[in-house]
C-alpha cells in the first residue's frame, strides 16, 4: 500500500497541471453543493421562523375551542358558541393526567383609559398559569395570583404595546387603568413577544383574572377557549384524546360542540409549505450534484487515457493495480471534495447575500454542511471508481508503448 | 552465492494469440546470467528481443518454460507479485527515458520507493534518491524537471531511478536509442562504472558499437539464441570519450 500523503501530493500535482480543467470540473460540484447549502439555509430559515412563531404560543399547548354559534343560518365559527365553562376547565384539570397547567380564556376588546390617554386593545381573562402556558415572561412586577382569581381582584398584567400607548413617559407598574370604567391596578408587565404567526401584535393586550373578566367586564358564564399545557410533546396526542373524552362525557353531545387542537398539528400545518419547498429545492440540487459527478467521471476518463504512459511507468517500477486505483480515486475525491468545500463556502456567502437583500432569516444547519462534505466525497468515489479501475487494469507493456 | 545466476531462463516460450494466427515470439530460450555480468541482447526487429526483454523484466509471463530471477520462480506469479518483483529486483531504463514530466529529477528518482513494500521514510527516500543522482553525476540538478534537462541527463535520471531500490538487475531497453553518439558513449560509461561496482546489467540494443561496451553479447533471431559470445574487443567509454574530444578539438584547431 502506497503512502497516502504521497498519493495526495501526486493527486494535487496532477490536478494543478491542468488548473483550468480541474476548476471547470469542480464547477459542477461547486454549483451543486452551493445550491444545496443555499436552498437548505433559506428554507430552514423560513421553517425556523414559522416554528419560532408557533413556539411563541407556548410549548406542548393544547387548545380547546368552543363550538360554533349558529343563529338564523349564520354560523359564527369556532369559539363563538357558549359551550365551554369554567367547570369544564376544572374537570380537565382534575381528570386528565400529565398536564402542567390549564387556563380558561375569555376574550374581549375594549377601550382602555389611563392618565388622559386611551387605547383600544384586547382584554384577556386568564388564570395565573397563563404566562407559563404561553412561555411568556413577566418583565416587571408579577402575575396575579389564585387569590386574585378567587376574589375577582381588579388587577391587570399588561403588554408592552399598551403601556407604550398609555404610559409613554412613566413606569406603569402600580398605576391604574380603566376598563369599561372599572379601575384595574397594573401588577405586572409582560415581556415583549412581537408579532405572531398571523401578524397580530401579541403585546397589544391586557390580561386580568378570568373571574374578574367574566363578572366585572363581560358578565359571561362561558369561556371562549381553554388552554392546556401537556407535560411533554410525546404525550400530547394522548392528552388531547383524554381531554376530548372528558369534555364529550360532560357535554353528552352527539356532535361535539368543541374542537381540540394541539400545537404539533399547528406546527405541521404552518411548516408544510416550507418543507415541500425544501424537498423540491433539495431534489433540484441533487440533480446538479449528479451532473457534477458525471463531469468528474468524464474528466477522469480523459485523464486516464492521457496519462496511460505515466501509468505504464508506475507499473513498470512496481506499482500494483491497487496503487494505481487508489491514486486515481484520490484524484477524483480531491476534485469533488475541494469542489464541495468551495461549494459550501459559496453557498454560505450566497445565503448571506440573499439574507441581506431580502431580510429573510436564514439558518445553515451544520448537519447539512457535513452531509454536503460527505456526499461530495462519495460522489468523487463513485464517479472516480470506473476511470480508476480502468487505469488499474492497463497492461504495463501496452501502457509503456502508448504514445 | 556468487555462483547462483541472477537470471535463469530454462526453455522459455512465448506465444501471442492475436486474432487467428498464433505468433511464436520466443521459441525455447535458455540463458543464465550471473551477478556482475554486463550482457547485450541483440537482434533485428522481430527477433523476439523485446518479448524476451518483457519476460526478463517481469512485465509479462512466459507461456512455457521457467524463469528464476534471483532464485525466485517468476513465471507463475500473479500481477501483484510481479509488480513487487519489478519494484525490488529490477531497475528499468527505457529508450524514451520515461520520466514523469513536470516532476523534478529528485521526485522521479524517489517514485519507485513509493511502491516499495518495506516502507521507506521520507527523509531516507530523499537521501537515497540524492545518492543515486550523485552516482550518475546529476546531484546538482536534482530539482530540475525533465524538460530542463538534456537527453543524456534525462537518461541519467532514469538510471538513478532504476538503481534507487537497489535491484539485483538493471534492465535497459535501447538506452542510447534516442541519444547522439557522444551522449551514448557517456551513458555507456555510466553503465560500465556501475557494472564495475558489481551491478548486473542486461541491455537490449540493435547497435553493434554500443554492444561493444558490454562484456557478453547474445544475438537472437526468430525467437531463439543464435550466438552467445563474450565481447573480445571491449571498448572503454572513458577512453573513447577522451579520444572523441581530442578529435573534436583537432577539428576546431585546424
Amino acid at each position: 500500500m502506497m503512502r497516502i500523503v504521497a498519493t495526495f501530493r501526486i493527486a494535487g500535482r496532477a490536478l494543478r497541471r491542468n488548473k483550468m480543467r480541474s476548476v471547470l470540473t469542480m464547477l459542477g460540484i461547486i454549483i451543486g453543493v452551493g445550491s444545496v447549502i443555499a436552498a437548505v439555509s433559506i428554507t430552514t430559515g423560513a421553517t425556523k421562523q414559522v416554528e419560532d412563531k408557533v413556539a411563541s404560543l407556548g410549548q406542548n399547548v393544547i387548545t380547546v375551542f368552543s363550538g360554533n354559534f349558529t343563529s338564523g343560518g349564520m354560523r359564527g365559527g369556532w369559539g363563538s358558541a357558549p359551550t365551554l365553562t369554567v367547570e369544564d376547565t376544572k374537570a380537565i384539570q382534575s381528570q386528565v393526567p400529565n398536564l402542567l397547567a390549564v387556563s380558561p380564556e375569555v376574550r374581549d376588546r375594549a377601550q382602555v383609559l389611563a392618565e388622559g390617554l386611551n387605547w383600544n386593545t384586547q382584554i384577556l381573562g386568564e388564570s395565573p398559569d397563563y404566562p407559563q402556558i404561553r412561555n411568556w415572561g413577566i418583565a416587571d412586577g408579577a402575575m396575579f395570583s389564585d387569590q386574585d382569581v378567587r376574589t375577582l381582584a381588579k388587577v391587570a398584567v399588561v403588554g408592552k404595546t399598551v403601556t407604550d400607548q398609555l404610559f409613554p413617559d412613566q413606569d406603569p407598574l402600580g398605576k391604574t387603568l380603566r376598563i369599561r370604567d372599572i379601575p384595574f391596578k397594573i401588577v405586572g408587565l409582560l415581556e415583549p413577544k412581537g408579532f405572531n404567526l398571523f401578524g397580530q401584535d401579541q403585546d397589544d393586550v391586557v390580561i386580568i383574572p378570568y373571574t374578574s373578566h367574566m363578572r366585572r367586564i363581560t358578565s359571561r358564564s362561558f369561556v371562549n377557549s381553554i388552554l392546556v399545557e401537556a407535560a411533554s410533546a410525546e404525550i400530547i396526542n394522548k392528552a388531547q384524546a383524554d381531554i376530548t373524552e372528558v369534555l364529550r362525557a360532560r357535554h353528552r353531545s352527539v356532535e361535539p360542540d368543541f374542537t381540540v387542537r394541539n400545537q404539533v398539528e399547528l406546527m405541521q400545518a404552518a411548516t408544510a409549505t416550507s418543507r415541500i419547498m425544501s424537498v423540491l429545492l433539495g431534489a433540484i440540487a441533487s440533480v446538479s450534484l449528479i451532473v457534477g459527478g458525471i463531469g468528474i467521471m468524464n474528466i477522469m476518463l480523459v485523464s486516464v487515457t492521457e496519462r496511460t504512459r505515466e501509468i505504464g511507468i508506475r507499473m513498470a517500477v512496481g506499482a500494483r493495480a491497487r496503487d494505481i486505483l487508489v491514486q486515481f480515486l484520490i484524484e477524483a475525491v480531491t476534485l469533488s471534495a475541494v469542489g464541495g468545500i468551495i461549494g459550501i463556502a459559496l453557498g454560505i456567502i450566497a445565503t448571506q447575500i440573499v439574507s441581506a437583500a431580502t431580510h429573510w432569516p436564514t439558518v445553515t444547519p451544520l448537519v447539512w454542511v457535513g452531509a454536503a462534505c460527505v456526499s461530495s466525497a462519495v460522489i468523487g468515489i463513485i464517479s472516480g471508481f470506473y476511470p480508476a479501475w480502468k487505469a488499474s487494469r492497463l497492461d504495463p507493456i501496452e501502457a509503456l508503448r502508448y504514445e | 552465492m556468487s555462483t547462483n545466476p541472477v537470471i535463469q531462463l530454462a526453455d522459455i516460450h512465448k506465444v501471442y494469440h492475436t486474432g487467428d494466427v498464433d505468433v511464436h515470439a520466443v521459441r525455447g530460450i535458455s540463458l543464465n546470467i550471473f551477478p556482475g555480468e554486463f550482457v547485450a541482447i541483440m537482434g533485428s526487429s522481430g527477433s523476439g528481443k523485446s518479448t524476451l526483454m518483457n519476460l526478463i523484466g517481469a512485465l509479462d509471463r512466459p507461456t512455457g518454460g521457467s524463469y528464476r530471477l534471483d532464485g525466485i520462480d517468476v513465471s507463475t506469479l500473479n500481477r501483484d507479485r510481479l509488480a513487487d518483483i519489478r519494484n525490488e529486483k529490477i531497475g528499468f531504463v527505457f529508450q524514451g527515458f520515461n520520466l514523469l514530466s513536470r516532476t523534478t529529477a529528485l521526485e522521479n528518482v524517489e517514485m519507485p520507493m513509493l511502491y516499495n513494500r518495506q516502507r521507506i521514510g521520507g527523509p531516507e527516500q530523499r537521501e537515497r534518491a540524492l545518492a543515486c543522482l550523485d552516482l550518475v553525476g546529476l546531484a546538482a540538478r536534482s530539482d530540475h524537471k525533465p524538460n530542463q534537462l538534456s537527453g543524456g541527463q534525462q537518461q541519467r535520471v532514469a538510471i538513478a531511478r532504476a538503481l534507487v531500490n537497489r535491484p539485483s538487475l538493471l534492465l535497459a531497453d535501447e538506452p542510447t536509442g534516442n541519444l547522439d553518439s557522444q551522449t551514448s558513449i557517456e551513458i555507456m560509461g555510466v553503465f560500465q562504472k556501475l557494472n564495475e561496482q558489481g551491478i548486473t546489467i542486461v541491455m537490449v540494443t540493435h547497435e553493434l558499437d554500443v554492444a561493444r561496451y558490454t562484456k557478453r553479447t547474445v544475438i537472437l533471431r526468430d525467437g531463439i539464441i543464435r550466438t552467445d559470445t563474450p565481447v573480445a574487443d571491449r571498448l572503454n567509454a572513458e577512453h573513447e570519450l577522451s579520444q572523441l574530444k581530442q578529435a573534436q578539438q583537432a577539428v576546431k584547431l585546424s
